[in-house]
């Protein structure tokens, strides 16, 4: 495990620069717990100062430190995220596996099934969720509902790995050995499709924290948990563009932007080092 | 021939399968929960106010009715079809008595067109330079460009809609950044009528162009230089065959039928992306009017515009798919 990502640092430069920009937004999510102010608070600093030595990323019109607010925004944003990337990993493993190695029918029937999730548009349909629940509306609700509709198009990709790892020996083997499906499936598939579910995951975290950012910024969340949506709704709420608070706006969108580019990076860099030809081509070129 | 024909039945059957799931989704998640929309709507209307008790109990006779909200759950299931079927989702309340499909049809073609306007010129643009980027490895502009696709590619349409308004809205306030013509110009064929609608829909397609280009060149890019290393193009090398002509006719011709059928593929999250680009500049689209809709409180507009817009895209992408034999003649043959 080390040594693949001593490997991954010295010849892949998108691997550092991703690890280097994750690391710190990490790093802004850990601060959160060494914050002075608890999470939520409001009028404990002066209103609107631009960022100076004592407030480094300014306050806002609601007396908050933007700083400190921006950690506490960014941890929320991507512990959701991360929770709705394990939920549909594991839709997405279950169908990925089971359809690629079963096949046939049961196979016809997940791919339908698959393929119809693929061209669902999600915003309306977390709106439709959002305008039924209302103040009901938590933040455990979104993420199941975001795993629900985030699964089909990396199902699709482990399914294409585990229909030819059936045909491999080892399978047989298996089979014949006397496992049972269950046990095939987790214990002798599930490892070689792991390093694709990592990589799927950084793409999926990227794109349930685009969707939080989008539905919180027009109100369609729970606005009083601090996210980095949250924190932009707000911001529009006290017109801080036009008041000329631009730094309540311009940190957690520079924020934000960083994790997902850093989260593309790692799941590029990854999703070639899977892929032994592009790895070896590289390693050749560098040298 | 009559492979073409069980492909065309196929992809017909899913595109049932969509509607019919997606139709499900809308009826359950509006039904299946213990939230009832008409005291939400009741409370909301009478939260400043003292009602007599027996007119808040016709209001709420009047709602169901509107709703389709009468009888069993198995009626409400089939009223819910009937609507869907005949594309009548009852008379909006927000903009009563305009009925909802008459604001759907009014909201669509301006959807329609910032969608097919952005994801042509994002396509179009992606693989183009995508499949030269691929070719002539060395080239650095391309190089350069590849780089910058792949770093906007993984901004969220939101993020970068913002970002362009912030812009050129508030930085450099040259173009209009919201609506989609001048307010008070009157439409029609007129010259000023469509240079105004021009320049309204220039930010929108410039910041979905922004993102979607990327993924498109990156697609291409990969597939090209693997085609490339493929026996049949150095031998066409070795032939002295004009390299223009092997980039376009050998290369990029087979490189194209897996973009087309990725379009269709993620024609679900395009259209998402427009309709978010829509809220924020404030575009007479359907997402605008689902976000003003869910403000408003609009319970029968919600619903119209949910379903009609899985219904929409899942027929977008059987057109496409559709098309696809057209470019590919294995498609039917298997």
């Amino acid at each position: 495990m080390f040594s693949v990502v001593k490997d991954l640092v010295r010849y892949n430069r998108e691997f550092a620069l991703g690890a280097i920009l994750i690391l710190l937004v990490v790093a802004m999510s850990l601060a959160s717990f060494f914050s002075p102010y608890p999470s939520g608070v409001q009028y404990v600093v002066p209103f609107d100062t631009p960022p100076s030595w004592s407030y480094p990323f300014g306050t806002n019109s609601r007396g908050q430190d933007v700083f400190w607010q921006l950690t506490f925004a960014i941890r929320n944003s991507l512990l959701f995220g991360l929770t709705v990337a394990v939920l549909s990993r594991l839709v997405a493993l279950f169908v990925g596996l089971t359809s690629g190695y079963v096949g046939g029918t049961v196979d016809r029937v997940l791919m339908s099934i698959n393929d119809t999730f693929v061209v669902f548009p999600p915003f309306p349909i977390l709106v439709l969720v959002y305008f039924i629940f209302k103040d009901h509306m938590s933040w455990p609700l979104l993420a199941v509902a975001m795993a629900s509709l985030g699964w089909p198009y990396d199902a699709r990709l482990i399914r294409s790995v585990a229909m030819s790892l059936r045909s491999r020996e080892f399978t047989t083997q298996s089979l014949f050995s006397g496992m049972s499906t269950r046990q095939i499936l987790v214990e002798e598939h599930l490892p070689y499709v792991l390093p694709i579910v990592f990589a799927t995951t950084m793409n999926n975290i990227n794109w349930s924290i685009g969707l939080e950012v989008t539905l919180s910024v027009i109100g369609f969340t729970n606005i009083d948990t601090p996210t980095i949506g949250t924190m932009i709704y707000w911001a529009n709420q006290h017109t801080a563009l036009v008041a000329g608070v631009w730094w309540w706006i311009a940190f957690p969108v520079g924020l934000v932007i960083m994790t997902f580019i850093g989260l593309y990076l790692l799941s590029v860099s990854m999703n070639e080092y899977i892929d032994p030809r592009s790895r070896l081509s590289r390693m050749g070129g560098a040298a | 021939m009559a492979g073409y024909a069980i492909y065309v039945l196929r992809r017909i059957g899913q595109f049932f399968l969509v509607v019919f799931v997606g139709v499900n989704i809308a009826f359950f998640v509006t039904h299946a929960t213990p939230i009832d929309p008409i005291t939400a709507a009741i409370a909301a209307a009478t939260r400043f106010s003292q009602s007599d008790p027996q007119a808040v109990q016709m209001t709420r006779d009047a709602l169901r009715e509107l709703y389709g909200l009468q009888g069993s759950l198995w009626q409400q299931y089939v009223a819910f079809w009937t609507r869907v079927a005949v594309a009548d989702f009852g008379p909006s309340l927000s903009a009563f008595p305009t009925p909802v499909s008459t604001l759907i049809w009014r909201a669509l073609p301006w959807t329609f067109g910032l969608l097919s306007v952005a994801t042509l010129i994002a396509w179009v643009l992606g693989n183009l330079l995508g499949g030269l980027a691929g070719y002539y490895r060395r080239n650095l502009p391309l190089k350069a460009f590849g780089v910058i696709a792949s770093g906007l590619q993984p901004i969220p349409n939101y993020v970068m809609a913002f970002v362009v308004l912030v812009l050129f809205g508030y930085v450099w306030p040259i173009l209009p950044i919201t609506g989609s013509s001048q307010i008070n110009l009157p439409g029609g064929w007129t010259f000023a009528y469509f240079k105004s609608v021009f320049e309204h829909a220039l930010l929108p397609v410039l910041s979905l162009v922004l993102v979607g280009t990327g993924s498109w060149f990156i697609g291409m890019r990969a597939l090209v230089s693997n085609i490339v290393t493929e026996d049949y193009v150095t031998f066409a090398e070795l032939g002295g065959v004009d390299r223009r002509r092997i980039l376009i006719s050998y290369v990029m011709r087979n490189a194209l039928l897996p973009q087309v059928t990725g379009l269709a593929l993620s024609l679900g999250l395009i259209f998402n992306g427009a309709v978010i680009t829509e809220v924020v500049f404030g575009y007479p689209g359907l997402g605008n009017l689902l976000i003003r809709a869910v403000y408003a409180g609009d319970y029968s507009l919600v619903i119209g515009i949910a379903s009609m817009s899985i219904i929409a895209v899942a027929f977008a992408a059987l057109v496409i798919d559709l098309i696809l034999p057209l470019l590919d003649p294995r498609v039917g043959a298997a």
